[in-house]
């Protein structure tokens, strides 16, 4: 581009914000952006001012005038025994159509029966996100054709959800934030479809209903949230909640936590929001994020070329990373809602909501707080300590009565989660229990092994289950803290070192770095570095 | 109450029905006479009425979370017009 094409209309995107244009020049890469602001009288298109130079990043400011809407809709797989309205076990991965029966096959004269547990599991994840339990509420058939529905309608809820209101405290992009939620609402799942060309016979589809009528909740949040960080952590905070409630494994491989986002942008401080687009098939937080970013680029360009955004419903590309519009037949979906006359109303009593809030557990954000307090821990150890119930009982097992619950933290943090993630066992399976930790811990405390050959005990401790003394007792690993023999060895690294003395003698301080190390190899690592330390001084003045 | 003839095709489609315009005008003179006489209702006063959502006056069925016998999936699946290898098998679906 050059420079007489600056003030040519031709080149310039239509207009943003009424009538100013901002026009970027500058190599891509480069951190000295030239920033040419050209303003247009709309009415006579003629230029009206020109002329300005910013940085960079005032540059890209000024270009993100939009802010971003988005909603989240969440469908949770409840781990029930069996379906929502039938006796069929909810087991994954069963043979093709092996969990099915007339109820959930749609067969002519069946009657549904809800499964009470589906129920209960409603209620609590509504106590637990502080939502308003419905006194009455009743199921609805929500009516279209698709093979993996034989009904010809999913049962659901419309207009009386079992839940409404509540929210979810979240910590995103530096600060604190409350995310409300709509509705929570009772519905069943639908069957898998495999397409032709992955079965054998390309012109037919193949239909297992399995996972037809396994109990979901749908999650519907408000659109309070503005980014895909913020996104991000509303999901990890539900899932989070989800687990210590033991209501879903919210197992991502097996589609039982899912969600769809609603996205729109508008011109920061417009109250009115901007048309959506739903973006379906996510199934990892990862390419939740990625879709968000890359819908609200999508969106962002098109307004700023002067386009606008279609209501459409959108599936996110993994491989390449964007979202692509489903052109759905321009039906309008008419799902002419009923109430189900084959599922009778459910009344839920106080004393009925009561029972269930007695059986809440201490929910992921009391306990961090617990744990700051209680265990004096910064508030990072505690969000990562707390974000599986499962690693804060271990924490709080090895911790209780530990006189360093900070350094039992550093290690639950550290080498306990490492073993987790590298052997997928659950933090209360592993070999090392949370009482072996503790008593490791209290052995650096007293001084009998440093911190560094904890790390070899705690290896061994992993790999066969042996208590900590027995390992240190049977490897000779106890720290040597008798004076007279790290002097010994002191005095044998000196004697072998002339040059290096002399060197520190002269004032090369670092080289006491490479009598530690000497020190400590000739001990294989025993020797408490304290005193190693300390007497390699004294022996050196 | 007369359903327009747009109204006959669209309440077809919905329920995946091809029909004649020969058929399109019976079933719409039919369908209209089903409306004006359920219509017939809309002269009682109904204010202090509540809304009803089911037949019965019952509430509260439930069953508890315990897994049955299972049934044997031949049983149904040699109803089905077509299936291979434990899956019912209908024509392609293209749109997802």
């Amino acid at each position: 581009m050059t420079p007489s094409e600056y003030g040519s209309r031709r080149m310039l995107s239509p207009r943003v914000n009424g009538h100013k244009v901002l026009l970027g020049v500058g190599k891509p890469g480069g951190i000295s952006y030239i920033l040419i602001q050209l303003k247009f009288d709309i009415q006579s298109d003629r230029r009206i001012a020109q002329g300005r130079s910013c940085a960079w990043s005032d540059y890209s400011r000024k270009k993100m005038d939009y802010e971003a809407v988005i909603g989240l809709e969440t469908h949770v797989q409840l781990s029930t025994k069996t379906k929502i309205f039938c006796s069929c076990s909810t087991t994954f991965g069963a043979e093709p159509n092996a969990n099915t029966c007339p109820v959930c096959l749609g067969m002519p004269g069946v009657l549904p029966v809800l499964n009470l547990e589906v129920l209960n599991r409603a209620i609590k994840v509504g106590l637990a996100v502080g939502g308003k339990i419905a006194e009455w509420t009743k199921f609805d058939r929500k009516n279209y054709f698709y093979p993996d529905l034989p009904k010809g309608y999913q049962i659901s809820q419309y207009d009386l959800p079992i839940v409404s209101g509540g929210g979810l405290d979240i910590f995103a992009d530096n600060a604190h934030k409350t995310i409300g939620l709509t509705r929570i609402h009772m519905e069943e799942d639908a069957g898998k479809l495999v397409h032709g060309e992955n079965m054998g016979d390309p012109s037919s589809s193949y239909v297992d209903l399995n996972r037809t009528g396994v109990p979901l909740l749908e999650i519907v949040s408000e659109p309070d949230i503005r980014s895909s960080e913020e996104a991000r952590r509303y999901m990890d905070k539900l899932k989070t909640i989800l687990q210590y409630l033991e209501v879903s494994d919210c197992n991502m491989e097996e589609g039982s936590l899912r969600c769809d986002a609603n996205i729109s942008i508008r011109p920061v401080g417009q109250k009115e929001f901007g048309t959506r687009a739903e973006i379906k098939n996510v199934n990892s937080f990862r390419f939740l994020q990625r879709a968000i970013d890359f819908e609200i680029r999508r969106q962002t360009e098109l307004l700023n070329e002067g386009g606008t955004v279609v209501q459409e419903t959108r599936l996110y590309d993994e491989k390449n990373d964007r979202t692509v519009s489903m052109r759905s037949k321009e039906e309008a979906h008419d799902y002419r809602y009923f109430p189900d006359p084959d599922l009778a109303p459910m009344v839920i009593g106080k004393d009925w909501v009561e029972r269930i809030r007695a059986t809440l557990p201490e929910l992921p954000d009391e306990k961090a707080k617990r744990f700051m307090a209680e265990y004096e821990l910064p508030e990072y150890d505690a969000l990562v300590l707390c974000s599986t119930r499962a690693t804060a009982d271990y924490f709080e097992q090895a911790a209780r009565g530990a006189k360093s619950p900070k350094i039992i933290s550093n290690w639950v943090m550290g080498e306990v989660l490492r073993v987790v993630k590298e052997t997928g066992a659950a933090p209360a399976d592993l070999p090392v229990t949370p009482a072996m930790l503790s008593k490791m811990v209290g052995m650096i405390d007293s001084g009998a092994i440093s911190g560094k050959i904890a790390k070899t005990v705690f290896e061994e401790m992993a790999q066969s289950g042996l208590d900590p003394e027995k390992i240190v007792e049977q490897k000779g690993l106890t720290q040597i803290t008798d004076t007279s023999s790290i002097e010994g060895e002191v005095d044998k690294i000196l004697a072998a070192n002339p040059s290096q003395v002399a060197d520190y003698k002269a004032g090369k301080d670092k080289l006491i770095g490479f009598f530690v190390g000497q020190v400590m190899r000739a001990t294989r690592g025993k020797a408490s570095p304290d005193m190693v330390n300390q007497i390699l001084k004294e022996k050196l003045k | 109450m007369k359903l327009t003839e747009n109204e006959v095709r669209y309440v077809a489609a919905l329920a995946r029905l091809e029909l004649s315009p020969e058929e399109q005008r019976m079933f719409g003179g039919q369908l209209s006479q089903v409306l004006d006489y359920i219509n017939t209702l809309n002269e009682l006063d109904t204010s202090d009425v509540e809304p009803m959502s089911h037949a019965l006056n019952i509430t509260n069925v439930f069953r508890d979370d315990v897994e049955m016998e299972k049934f044997p999936r031949k049983a149904w699946q040699a109803n089905a017009p077509s299936q291979d290898s434990g899956h019912f098998r209908v024509p392609k679906i293209i749109e997802g």
